[in-house]
Order: C-alpha cells, then structure tokens, then sequence
C-alpha cells in the first residue's frame, strides 16, 4: 500500500517536473498578489503590518485553488485517472497520493517563501515564524478539502469557476485560524499555541474525511 | 486459473433517457473469448465498464469466480486488466517510464529487462526513451497494449483494441489475445474491424438489436 | 399540498398581530426565515445520505427540489436583516456572526444548485451534489463554530443578542405560526417541484402520458 503511494507521489511529481511551468505558476501567482496589495493600498508600515495576515491567507486559498483544477482533469482526459482507479488499491491510496503531491507542488513552496513576504510587509520575525507555522498546517488542508471540489467538477463544463464557488466558502475555517494565529503571535501575550493546535486537529479530521470523499467524488465522476 | 469464471446476471443499464440493455446474462469460462458486437451507441463500452466496477449498473450484478464484484473490490482487480478508449498513458513520460509506472501500481513483479523486451515485442524498438508526445497514434496505443505482455492477469477487457493499427500489428495483436485465450486466458473485447478470432471458444454478443 | 396554499395566506396575519415597534414585525419573516434556511439544508442533507445509501432516485429528486426553497429563505433572512440591521442597529451590514454564517450558508446553497445545474447527466448530477450536500452539513458548524470564536482561547463571548426568554409570548406565538407557514409552503413547493421533475424525468414512460392533464394538454394541440 505504501509502495503504490509513494509511486503515485513521484509518478506526479515526476510529471511536474516535466512542465515545470505549471508548479511556477502557482508560487508566482501567490507572490504577485501579495506584493499587489502595497501598491493598492499604500506603504505605511502600520497598515500593512495590520493586513499581512489576512492577505497571506487569501493569497494562499487562491493559490491552492490555481492548480486544483488541474489535480485529476489531466489524468481524466488521457484516461489514467480510470487506470489508475483499476489498481488493486482502495482510491483512497490514490486520492491521498495525489493530494500529496499536490501540497509538495502548491502548499510546501508557499511555506517556504513566506520568509520574502514577511519582508514585504517588514513583519516581525515573531510573526514569520508563525506564518510559515500556520500555512505548513493549513495548506494540506486546502489541498484535501480542494480534492472533493476538483474530483466533483471533473469534466463538467465552466469547472473551474464552479470549483471556486464550492471550494472557497469551505475554506473560511482555515483562513480565520491561519490569520488568526499570525495576528496573535504579534499581540503581546496572546498565545498562538491553541490556534496551532486547532489547525492540527482540523488537519487530522481532514486527513481522515475529505479522501474518503473525493474517492466516492472520483468513481461519480468516470462513470 | 482454469477454474475462474465471469458471470453477468440480469444486468440493466440506462445512460441518461436511454435504456441501453437489460436482463442481460453472460457467463465466460476460462478459455473463452466474448466478441462484443453492435452499433454505435449500442452499449458496449458501457457494459465494459460496467464489467470492470467503473460504472454502477441500475440492476443485475457481475460475479467474478462466483463472488459480487463490488464486494471483491480490489481483489477482483488483481485480475483484470482494462485497455479503454483512451490509452491511458501520460504524453510527458517515455514509453519506459509509463510501462514502469503501470507494473508498480499494479503490483507486477516484472524485471526491467522485460519491460525492454515488451517494448521490443510491441514494436516500440528505439523508441523507448523518447516522450510519448513525440509518437504517431498508432505507436501510443502500442505502448497501451505492451501492458498486455507483462499483465498477468486472467481478463483482459479490451475496448476497440485494434483502433490506429497498422497491418503488422494487427496481427500481432491477434497472436498476443490467441495466445492468452489458448493459456486459459478470458478476453472480451469490441471492435469495428473484421478480424481473425481463435475461432474456437468465441462467444458473440450483439447489443442493441 | 393544497393545505400548504390555505396556509400560506398565514403570511399576512401575524403582522397584525402585535403592534409594537414597527420594525419589530420584520422579525416574523427574518427569524422563521433563518431557521428555515438551516433546517432545509439539513432536509437535503438527510435526503442525499438516503440517496447514497439506498440508491433510490426519489431522495435526489427531493434534495435538489429542497435546494432552491431553502436558498430563497436564506436570502429572505439576510435582505430582511439588512433592513432590520438598518433599522436597530443604523447599517446594513455588520460582520455579526449570524449574518456572516447565513451569508456563507447562501453561497453553499448556490453552489450546490450550481453543481447540480453544470453536469448534464442527471444520475452524476444527483450524486455529485449529493456528496457536496454532505461535505456541506460536515463543514457547516465548523464553518459557524469558527465565524463564532475567532479567537479560540475566548469563546464564551458568543454574540447572542436575544434568547427565547426575554421574546413576549404574543410574538413567540407568531413566530411559530409564521414557522409553520414556512414549513408549509416549503412542502407544497417542493413537491410540486419534485412532481415536475419526476414529470420531466419519466416522460417517456407510459403512465405520464396517460396522466389526465398530460392528456388534455396533447389533444389541445
């Protein structure tokens, strides 16, 4: 079982690497809308020191929604998507493969470039630190909750709209604790721990629900 | 494998407004063939599907080795192997690459030499490490069917198996199902194209009439 | 169904019923509204796991023709808010927790008809939206939880603004009759909604054809 993940894994990744542009795409794009909310709104520090969090998290739900849509159509239009459903696997082992690879694609960069945006917004390190906390939790949570949106739209004409209107009102809990997390780690004495630990459930119950969905999403949608 | 058996029990399928076939039975032995026939849109690739659990039939049930299908689940699919429309293979990727994914996702125990060698046998000779993109229709649908030579197992569920086939490998294609259905082998396949089946042990089913 | 038409005329009454502050009556369309809106979503909810579970085409017929009735009841409770919100608290819109949760329940309201509305094959469409609809009940109170307590570490601070105590009886009584209204009108609409649906589903099936008004209406042309 773990061997079939872990090829599902690199089987994505090493297709990725193929078009590399793809996964580029999505870090830019994150990057570019961040620095776009300095030049809208003005350069003062207290301004934007006040923003940073809650534009971090939005950028990141866009981001993540980027590159959603593509998660399973590709596989779907060549027909590897239903090879891949003929394995001797629950989809569940797909599902989470791909979604897996998705996060190291999407929400791992994201993390790892938050440091630059912090410089951005002139954020205390306090702060980075706990932004790139709260997006290695609530990433994968977008990426798994993601997975039913994109399973549930495959093929359907306009899906990628249609995906964000499904996806994005389901993604408020993450936001408000993520920004959340970051805005108290700037307030003096407010403890951003018991926000950590809120995303880590909301992760585990992720974990355990939304492949469990996506697999049922994913046999609806190759009928 | 001589004793497994495919059986189809009143099985009905609608698409949408259309009742495509109902209380169909099928029962295929091990060493048989079932030449699916019939217009198009008759209903024969989705009775493939429905053969291989990708579509859900609105009544009946298929019973492999006497067992319901959906409650085999995985197990079943050790067995069967599904060539569709779509190849089923990923343009980026060589041909290498794409037959190596598909023996660990399906658990093969097939030695990198023979992955070579069915590259070779399917005609795809030097043409191994280029990306699939780069190749004609024909030579992307061999590099489908090379999973015929390291899949072992006992159905093959092929759907228009013969389609961008040049002469050559029609008739390799041919041998290759002659050859699975003379081991014990179980095949149903559809296509359009007159070809030569192992005339012996070939069941014909006409849908749609 | 017809008694859920006489009822319906229920919706004049209970403003008579108590003339206290004027812009206290927008409470018997705001707050029976509300509720509602969330009992409907649970409605399809429960009739989507029917459908999954028991595979019967009825249930998605009548979670999707509950769909359309609970998003308008949505609406309804949030317009009549707005001007509720106008009148008590001097603004349209306030990031108030109920509100905000409403909001996003439209929004899940809209995407599920419009999943429903984007696949062309019916029996995908019905169980798409059908996982949707219980991704969406699963979600929802943690969506409502985390509109509520923003901040974790403070969450007794739920902004309740009224209890069922304080309310009047007068008023608790048109409330509930204005709930019962609803409930009402909810039925008739959405099996008139589903009889349609099962009309346009099952047409070529012969005993539509022979239905008296099917009839009449093919011998009229």
């Amino acid at each position: 079982m773990f061997s079939s993940l872990k090829m599902i894994v690199l089987r994505d990744l090493m297709l990725a690497m193929r078009r590399k542009t793809e996964v580029l795409t999505t870090l830019f794009f994150f990057i570019i809308v961040i620095s776009l909310f300095p030049l809208g709104i003005g350069s003062d520090k207290q301004i934007l020191i006040k923003i940073a969090p809650g534009v971090v998290w939005v950028a990141a739900l866009l981001a993540s929604m980027l590159a959603l849509e593509r998660l399973f159509a590709a596989d779907y239009d060549d027909g590897t998507l239903e090879q891949m459903l003929l394995i001797p696997q629950p989809v569940f082992v797909l599902v989470l493969g791909k979604v897996l690879a998705h996060w190291f694609l999407t929400g791992l960069p994201l993390v790892l470039v938050t440091p630059l945006v912090g410089l951005q917004y002139q954020l205390p390190d306090v702060a980075i630190y706990s932004m790139m906390q709260s997006l290695l939790l609530g990433t994968p949570i977008l990426s798994l909750i993601g997975a039913i949106g994109a399973a549930l739209t495959l093929g359907v004409r306009g899906g990628g709209i249609l995906l964000s209107l499904l996806i994005l009102p389901l993604y408020i809990p993450v936001l408000i604790y993520g920004s959340g997390a970051i805005e108290a780690s700037m307030m003096a004495g407010a403890p951003v721990q018991s926000y950590l630990m809120l995303m880590a459930a909301f992760a585990i119950i992720a974990i355990i629900f939304a492949p469990w969905a996506t697999a049922a999403a994913l046999k609806i949608a190759v009928e | 494998m001589n004793n497994q058996h495919l059986q189809v029990k009143q099985l009905a399928c609608i698409r949408g407004d259309r009742h495509l076939f109902s209380e169909l039975d099928i029962r295929l032995d091990s060493g048989q063939l079932l030449y699916l026939q019939g217009r198009n849109g008759s209903g024969k690739t989705t009775l493939l599907r429905t053969l291989c659990g990708l579509f859900h039939p609105d009544e009946g049930e298929v019973l492999w080795c006497g067992k319901k299908v959906t409650e085999l689940g995985e197990l079943f699919y050790k067995d069967i192997l599904f060539v569709g429309h779509a190849a089923g293979i990923k343009l980026e990727l060589t041909p290498l690459e794409n037959l190596r994914i598909y023996m660990r996702l399906h658990e093969l125990d097939v030695a990198e030499d023979a992955l070579w060698q069915a590259l070779q046998d399917i005609g795809l000779k030097g043409f191994e490490d280029l990306p699939a993109r780069m190749l004609s229709a024909g030579q992307k649908r061999r590099i489908a069917l090379a999973r015929l030579l390291i899949d072992k197992a006992a159905l093959w569920i092929l759907d228009e198996p013969f389609t961008a086939l040049d002469v050559v490998a029609v008739d390799l294609l041919q041998s290759i199902i002659a050859q699975h259905v003379s081991r014990g082998g179980m095949v149903i396949l559809t296509t359009h194209q007159e070809v030569q089946l192992p005339d012996h042990q070939v069941q014909r089913l006409r849908l749609g009439d | 169904m017809t008694i859920g038409g006489l009822y319906w005329g229920f919706f004049e009454t209970p403003d008579v019923l108590s003339d206290q502050k004027q812009y206290y009556r927008i409470i018997f369309i705001h707050v029976p509204a509300a509720w509602m809106s969330m009992w409907l979503y649970i409605v399809i909810a429960g009739w989507s796991l029917v459908g999954l579970i028991m595979n019967t085409r009825l249930s998605y017929m009548m979670a999707a023709a509950t769909a359309p009735t609970g998003a308008v009841f949505t609406f309804i409770a949030l317009w009549t808010g707005a001007f509720w919100g106008k009148t008590s608290w001097g603004t349209w819109w306030d990031w108030d927790p109920r509100m905000t949760s409403e909001l996003i329940l439209l929004f899940i309201y809209i995407g599920y008809m419009a999943l429903q509305a984007a696949i062309d094959d019916t029996r995908r469409a019905d169980k798409a939206s059908a996982i949707l609809a219980l991704v969406g009940v699963f979600m929802i109170p943690l969506i409502y939880w985390s509109v509520n307590c923003p901040d974790p570490n403070q969450c007794t601070a739920l902004h309740q603004r009224s209890s069922m105590e304080s309310i009047e009886p007068n008023i608790l009584w048109s409330m509930l009759v204005m709930t019962l209204a609803f409930w009402s009108y909810s039925f008739y609409v959405i099996f008139k909604r589903v009889r349609n649906t099962i009309l346009e589903r099952e047409k070529h099936a012969d005993w539509v054809n022979e239905l008296p008004e099917i009839r009449s209406n093919a011998s009229g042309i």
